[in-house]
């Protein structure tokens, strides 16, 4: 462990933090998420009205906010080196004794690289949906929804404390609620959302329970007071320290669908195409990679939990590769994927090489929201089917759609010199170099060749060999045809970034990315290589091909029909059971649970009030037959009782 | 010549006892309410008679508070049994039975 310990000897992030000038382009920061926002509300109000105009409003908005965040991001790179961090705060929210904490964006360069992602990914996700969702009946909600969203996630990114974060973090898993249950007429639909919202739920439960600890520990929740004395207060390896960590990655497992809350995301898939690109590919589920890169001062003083975080994040990568490479809906093999590419970015973060889990972060952003548009085009074109096996040689009807979609597929195996590879063999060679991470590295080269296989199979089956689909029970065929320029552009422009996306940080050392983000993190990771460096990536890269090469010849020639489903195959069909397992041991006993509660609500306390209530009426139905309604009868009660009196008075006074 | 107080106070009694009787057994409602009006006004002879009794003024300043409540009274029972005369067309108080169950 001191090796580690020794590595973290960067300087803290935020101990210098600075107030923006007026004016500039940091002032003005609060207005990127306030303007999404605001046209959120607005489409919501009068998107009815609007009709197809609610696009321009949503895509307007989208708009500024990419390019203001762009102009903050030139600000940044405009201030001397050291200096770049800023928070703005707008107005004070909850002022309770100690509890201070303010409506404050925090400016610096990791929300900066942030806020392009989101921005722009989501403003082209934006321009793509206009195509994607043409003639859907709730189409100016779809876009107020995803305004919405995009707003909340630049809260999260832009949140200067624990708690502004988790506004954010809130949000963003309301909007995935909605946003996938967005045709919510379809019950499976509606119960995914639910599902998606339910799991995130336990994750943010952890996130809450160490912000309570945060505060209690430092007594403030602002990132800037709080990380900076991390090692003062807490102290290496310290009891809160680890509890601190290991909750909020319990919040991170959550949001970003990493084993043992991963189910939802699959499921998550239920959302309209460009939802699941946007949100469940290339943003929201990367919060909890941003959060443990956030809070890295606090993780540096407890590695050895940083590796099992690490450790975590490759087991999932290699189960949901595994089962990626079973799956039929094209959908969900990319969903899988996601969590797989997911669980790298957790490797890099827990081990304590950051800007390696962020780079991963921003090129996996970028390839994935490109597949999974294209995956959307793909549905577009063959009305709405989703299975692999039922398509099939569309290379040739939809071209740009195919080798967009390739060039995403070379991205996430990892082929050089596309962008996966460079943010892969940075996350991979951080395994290398920490003293006990080799297995990790190990297990992730074996999940790059997995990758590799699930993703050419994946294209395989969709665009190349022969058409297999047939009609629908109502006879309909589809007639796939290339999607309009509103769908194809956002394909092309994506495709590009995943091309040259590696060139931000093509050397660990000295790469662009690394020095940018060196104010926003403290990297803990070891620099001993076990093994040379250059054949570490040669390995990688030759597992990729031999994947590659294995899924050509293995659809190409011999597996011409779906697997079938027994054995290993089946098991990884049905995900693992892990759903039905879930299913057994905690639905079904809260169903118990929730049945036997609601007999006793029934029995127990609805029996208790209904009990009093008819008490009340028995004796009611006895007592009044006193009420007779003559006058007469009552004077005479009153006469008795004033002979009564009188009688104990007299009696009183004689000395009865 | 003094009458003796005790007098007063019989004739008191005597007045208040025809009114409870008549509110029990009479079931004309202007009988019943003249029968109240009988039993304060007996109720204001027995205060006099105190007053009286122990020379000083409070009994007598009681009997016009009661001599005003009872005024009050009357103008309130006497626009009940109008409109109940109305509702009901007959003074019987037995027929106002509506709240029986």
């Amino acid at each position: 462990m001191s090796a580690v310990l020794a590595a973290s000897e960067g300087v803290v992030p935020l101990t210098q933090v600075l107030t923006a000038p007026g004016g500039s382009p940091v002032d003005l920061a609060w207005l990127i998420p306030v303007v999404p926002a605001v046209s959120a509300g607005l489409l919501l109000l009068f998107g009815k009205r609007l009709g197809r105009l609610a696009a321009a409003v949503a895509i307007t908005a989208m708009g500024y906010s990419a390019v203001a965040s762009t102009l903050v991001f030139a600000f940044l790179g405009s201030q001397p080196e050291g200096g770049r961090t800023f928070v703005r705060t707008v107005g004070t929210w909850i002022s309770a004794g100690p509890l201070q904490v303010d409506w404050s964006l925090l400016v610096d360069p990791l929300a900066s690289v942030m806020l392009l992602l989101v921005t722009w990914v989501g403003l082209l996700i934006h321009i793509y949906s206009i195509g994607y969702m043409h003639g859907d009946e709730r189409y100016p909600r779809f876009f107020a929804y995803m305004n919405l969203f995009a707003a909340s996630m630049l809260i999260l990114v832009l949140g200067s404390s624990f708690l502004t974060l988790f506004v954010g973090w809130e949000l963003v898993g309301l909007c995935s609620y909605l946003l996938v249950g967005f045709w919510f007429e379809n019950r499976d639909y509606a119960t995914a959302a639910k599902k998606a919202f339910i799991v995130n739920r336990i994750g943010d439960v952890g996130f809450m329970i160490a912000m309570f600890l945060v505060f209690f520990a430092f007594g403030s929740l602002d990132f800037a007071q709080v990380l900076p004395e991390a090692a003062t207060v807490l102290g290496a390896g310290s009891v809160t320290a680890v509890a601190i960590c290991l909750l909020l990655f319990v919040g991170a497992t959550g949001k970003s669908a990493q084993i043992p809350l991963y189910v939802w995301l699959p499921d998550a898939m239920a959302g309209p195409t460009p939802v699941s690109a946007l949100i469940h590919a290339a943003t929201m589920v990367t919060a909890g990679v941003y959060l443990l890169a956030r809070t890295s001062p606090l993780w540096a003083l407890v590695p050895e939990w940083g590796l099992l975080v690490a450790w975590i994040g490759v087991i999932t990568a290699l189960v949901t590769a595994l089962i990626a490479c079973a799956q039929r809906d094209l959908k969900k093999i990319l969903a899988y994927s996601t969590i797989s590419q997911l669980g790298y970015m957790f490797i890099g973060v827990g081990l304590g090489d950051q800007v390696a889990g962020i780079f991963h972060l921003l090129t996996h952003g970028f390839f994935k929201a490109l597949l999974f548009l294209a995956a959307g085009s793909v549905m577009h074109a063959m009305a709405n089917r989703t299975d692999v096996w039922g398509m099939g040689g569309l290379l040739r009807v939809m071209p740009i759609t195919a080798i967009t979609a390739l060039v995403g597929v070379l991205a996430i195996a990892g082929v050089p010199p596309l962008s996966g590879f460079w943010s892969k063999e940075e996350v991979l060679a951080a395994a290398a170099d920490t003293p006990g991470a080799q297995p990790i590295w190990l297990l992730g080269a074996i999940v790059a060749g997995l990758t590799a296989f699930y993703m050419v199979r994946w294209f395989y089956l969709i665009f190349l060999g022969s058409p297999r689909w047939q009609a629908d029970a109502d006879g309909s065929v589809p007639h796939p045809h290339e999607s309009p320029l509103s769908m194809t552009l956002p394909l092309v422009v994506l495709a590009v970034l995943s091309v040259i996306g590696g060139l931000l940080n093509i050397n660990p050392e000295t790469g662009f990315l690394h020095g940018w983000l060196e104010p926003s993190v403290l990297r803990y990771a070891g620099e001993t290589p076990f093994l040379a460096e250059a054949m570490a990536i040669v390995l990688v890269v030759a597992l990729s091909v031999v994947g590659l090469a294995v899924a050509l010849l293995a659809y190409g020639r011999r597996w011409t029909r779906p697997a079938p489903s027994i054995g290993a195959a089946g098991a990884a069909q049905r995900a693992f059971y892990v759903d039905r397992f879930y299913e057994t041991v905690v639905m079904v006993p809260g169903w118990l649970l929730a049945k036997g509660l609601a007999t006793f609500d029934r029995l127990g306390i609805d029996g208790l009030v209904n009990g009093s209530g008819r008490a009340t009426q028995r004796l009611a139905s006895v007592t009044r037959q006193l009420q007779t309604g003559f006058v007469r009868s009552y004077v005479l009660a009153v006469l008795a009782g004033a002979v009564l009196v009188g009688a104990m008075f007299f009696g009183a006074g004689v000395g009865w | 010549m003094v009458v003796p107080a005790g007098y007063y106070l019989l004739l008191a009694a005597a007045l208040f006892s025809i009114g409870v009787v008549g509110v029990l057994v009479r079931r004309n409602i202007i009988v019943m309410f003249m029968c109240i009006e009988l039993m304060l006004n007996s109720v204001n002879l027995t205060l006099v008679t105190f007053s009286r009794i122990n020379g000083n003024l409070e009994g007598q300043v009681l009997s016009f508070f009661v001599m005003v409540v009872a005024a009050a009274e009357v103008t309130v029972g006497l626009a009940l049994i109008v409109n109940l005369f109305r509702l009901k067309a007959s003074t019987d108080a037995d027929e106002v039975d509506s709240l029986r169950s």
